[in-house]
């Protein structure tokens, strides 16, 4: 059978397990509900599955994408009730399909994001935050596999509008999701380098679509 | 959840310990139950979701109308600080409820080391520690597990102890706490009617006494309370409630698996085990409850792998059918079968071959002293031709490595012992020599060693544990004697096994050398993270104790030991008998070859032991 993708949410109390947590409790939810997983073959098998763009600890999402294999052909609608019902709280498959377009060709992200402040004014910080994020050159620094670099977070995040609310800041974004991968942490971690006056005393984020190049929604 | 510790749960490592939200979690709907238990058990949450108890526990209690029992566990350090320093108090996984809310509060006690961290709880809890300080019903606070068998240490703390296996006497503890809070009994009275339960240790209601010499003059019953409490045990394993339905956890724990129970109790009356002589009488669950319960189970939780459970596997009288009834079912499905706590037969390595068709791995074998001598003192019923030839089919069968573990200190050792183990393991290196079929691959000898530490209830019971630098000593020789390449030597620390053992066989004086230790930081102190022996030594030396009191002195045989009022269903008879003979190096029968009348079949009631 061919390439088979879930869509699902991790939202809730699920927020806190780890990416190889998650892959673990998806392959155990796929036994549970009964639908054979393709192992790969060789001394140590393992579950043919992959979970794009792997999500860090604390931040929800309505459009985690995991690929997968069955070893039998099987109907998509049952796919989806069958593992909702041997999932743990929090995570839901929102539709399962064939996948055809490649993980490759997913560049943007929307994010939302609430920006708690504790003893300062929402307002004035949601006009320093639109000041900041307004800037042509906004440095970050980025944690790759060769250590630390600097990079200029602009023209990643094309798209940005910030809200003031009660007691916190609201945020929608879009965001490079690869090459570069722009972790909404790394939004918050920017404003401590850059304006420390409007760094939150806490940030939530959630995930809620991607897009491909041309910002057409992708599946 | 709670704003402050959704702020804090990203910062600390491994936060989905700290949420609950497990597959099979039990959430009960809180205006409908009317008693409310929080599960506690003093280890962080890897070590309790791994305790096969605890789950059989969370499932049988729940199983109870009206009752909702929920898990509890110690956070790790930075948890802990984080939740100190916001003032979040320690709380239940399912309901997020603080424990201060709940009924009864029950810990499980399986290792010495925990202590402090029950008082660590209950202090995160916002509960007083002491149970004088606590002077209503509600909470109540007690305690079950094998380490209640030696109860005095931890008294001052519990309300009550249960000994032995909690499945029946839990619910009629609860059952009973029902009564008492609806008709509003005071503490006193329902504690006077709990130690009528049978295998219920009400620690108020006996006093410690002691002579000039530090020695314990006796231990006083009062309030009607019984002479002897006489652990409990669940009679047939085939009708029990067993747990086919456990939580998956999210996170990965230690025995991230499907656990299956073979047996309870042990044939083999090793001198030095405390489990082999507590948890008798033998009763084995039949292979079609087995194989039953495991494809339950496994397609309940969709784990990858399932672990046969028993102190001695390769005694159980079913153990081929079991395995092949698992296999038909696991293989197509690529589940694999784990079988640990095998003897050094032949027949135990065909078996580990049938389950493991891939990998081959290591083997763990425990000879546990190096003289056939010294075993047989310890009546191991193994022999130097039993492990060789083990070690034969096991190399021919493309193992490569091999695991032996001994402990150092058991009574009449001499250094002839000591140099045997490293003589032992070039026997073993010299078998791979010889048999191994393809030498290019290498092989890896691992020799362990940890210090002997008498525990109660068993025939070493009044044993003295070496001292501290004698053990390094005997480290230190049979270190310079294990000179091959390919045998590595690992020994276990001295400090914490002459903390354990001062604690395992300690009276109720350590009840505040617990609280010292804790009150200067001590938790989690079987984590060689956490674990400091200045700090036990300082505890000590303030409450004006000696740790080698406790430790390494022998006691006499009439000595009230501070476990006398405890029966485990063994007579103290039985328990001499067999320390007399180990001084002649006399073995004694497993229990299938010659019944020794040790008196546990007493404990069940008109059924049989399958000894």
């Amino acid at each position: 059978m061919d390439k088979l993708r879930i869509r699902f949410e991790k939202t809730g109390r699920a927020v806190y397990m780890s990416h190889l947590d998650l892959m673990r409790v998806m392959q155990r939810a796929f036994q549970r509900a009964g639908v054979p997983l393709k192992y790969s073959e060789g001394f140590n098998p393992h579950a043919q599955i992959s979970i794009a763009l792997p999500l860090s600890v604390g931040i929800e999402s309505v459009c985690e994408l995991m690929d997968f294999r069955l070893c039998a052909e099987w109907e998509l609608s049952d796919l989806k009730n069958r593992l909702n019902a041997a999932l743990p709280e929090g995570v839901r498959v929102l539709e399962a399909y064939e996948a055809e377009r490649k993980i490759t060709q997913l560049k943007w992200l929307r994010i939302t994001g609430r920006l708690e402040y504790d003893s300062r004014r929402a307002d004035e910080m949601a006009e320093g935050l639109t000041g900041m994020f307004s800037r042509e050159n906004i440095p970050a620094v980025k944690k790759t596999k060769r250590g630390e670099g600097e990079i200029n977070m602009a023209p990643h995040i094309p798209e940005i509008t910030v809200l003031p609310g009660d007691g916190a800041v609201f945020l929608e974004a879009v965001i490079s999701a690869q090459q570069p991968a722009i972790n909404p942490d790394l939004l918050i971690s920017a404003l401590g380098l850059n304006c420390p006056q409007y760094a939150p005393d806490f940030a939530a984020f959630r995930r809620i679509e991607l897009y491909d190049e041309k910002m057409l929604v992708f599946r | 959840m709670d704003k402050r510790l959704e702020r804090i749960l990203p910062r600390v490592q491994k936060p989905a310990r700290y949420t609950g939200g497990e597959y099979n979690e039990i959430i009960k709907d809180k205006t409908s139950a009317d008693l409310r238990m929080a599960f506690c058990f003093p280890d962080i949450y890897e070590i309790g979701m791994s305790n096969l108890g605890m789950r059989i526990l969370y499932g049988v209690t729940n199983e109870m109308p009206g009752v909702w029992c929920e898990r509890v566990f110690a956070p790790w350090g930075d948890m802990a600080e984080e939740m100190r320093r916001v003032g979040i108090p320690l709380y239940a996984l399912e309901s997020g409820d603080p424990v201060s809310e709940f009924d009864v509060i029950g810990f499980s006690l399986g290792y010495e080391m925990a202590y402090p961290t029950v008082l660590d709880m209950l202090d995160m809890a916002g509960i007083p520690m002491r149970s004088e300080d606590r002077n209503a019903l509600v909470p109540l606070v007690f305690a079950g597990g094998t380490s209640c068998c030696n109860p005095e240490p931890m008294a001052d703390f519990f309300d009550l102890m249960g000994l032995g296996e909690g499945e029946e006497v839990n619910c009629e503890l609860l059952r009973l706490f029902r009564t008492a809070r609806n008709e509003g009994w005071d503490k006193p009275r329902f504690l006077r009617e709990a130690a009528k339960l049978g295998g219920v240790y009400v620690p108020s209601l006996y006093s410690p006494g002691w002579k000039e010499d530090g020695t314990l003059a006796a231990i006083t019953p009062a309030d009607g309370a019984p002479e002897t409490v006489r652990k409990r045990i669940v009679a047939d394993l085939d009708s029990v409630y067993y747990p086919t339905n456990p939580i998956v956890p999210s996170v990965e724990i230690v025995h991230d698996r499907v656990n299956l129970e073979l047996f309870r109790g042990c044939i083999r009356g090793c001198r030095f085990c405390q489990a082999g002589y507590v948890y008798r009488p033998i009763r084995s669950r039949s292979p079609e409850t087995v194989i039953r319960q495991g494809i339950e189970s496994l397609e309940n939780t969709g784990c990858q792998e399932a672990t046969l459970l028993s102190l001695s596997s390769s005694d159980y009288r079913h153990l081929t059918e079991v395995c092949d009834g698992l296999l038909d079912w696991c293989e197509p499905r690529s589940i694999s079968l784990s079988l640990p706590s095998l003897r050094a037969d032949n027949f135990s390595v065909d078996m580990v071959g049938r389950l493991q068709k891939v990998r081959r791995g290591g083997l763990t074998f425990a000879p546990e002293a190096g003289t056939q001598r010294l075993r047989d003192v310890i009546n191991k019923n193994v022999t130097e031709k039993d492990l060789l030839d083990t070690c034969r089919v096991a190399f021919e069968g493309g193992w490569n490595g091999i695991k032996l573990y001994f402990m150092l200190g058991l009574p009449t050792e001499t250094d002839e012992d000591v140099e045997a183990i490293a003589d032992l393991a070039g026997k073993v290196l010299h078998t791979w020599r010889e048999y191994a079929p393809n030498k290019a691959r290498g092989v890896r000898i691992t020799v362990s060693t940890s210090c002997f530490i008498p525990k109660p209830h068993c025939p070493f019971q009044w044993e003295p544990q070496i001292t501290m630098a004698e053990y390094q000593r005997r480290v230190q020789l049979l270190r310079g004697r294990i000179t091959a390449r390919n045998v590595i030597y690992n020994w276990h620390d001295a400090d914490t096994s002459f903390i354990e053992a001062a604690l395992s066989r300690g009276d109720r004086r350590l009840g505040r050398v617990i609280e010292a230790v804790w009150k200067n930081g001590g938790r989690l102190e079987a984590w060689s993270e956490y674990f400091s022996f200045p700090r036990w030594m300082r505890a000590f030396s303030d409450c004006g104790l000696d740790p080698a009191f406790y430790a390494t002195r022998e006691r006499g045989e009439n000595e009230v030991l501070p476990w006398s009022r405890i029966d485990m269903g063994v007579s103290r008879d039985i328990l001499l008998r067999e320390r007399h003979r180990a001084y002649h190096a006399q073995l004694s029968p497993d229990c299938r070859a010659a019944c020794s009348a040790c008196g546990a079949a007493g404990l069940m009631e008109g059924g049989r032991c399958d000894g």
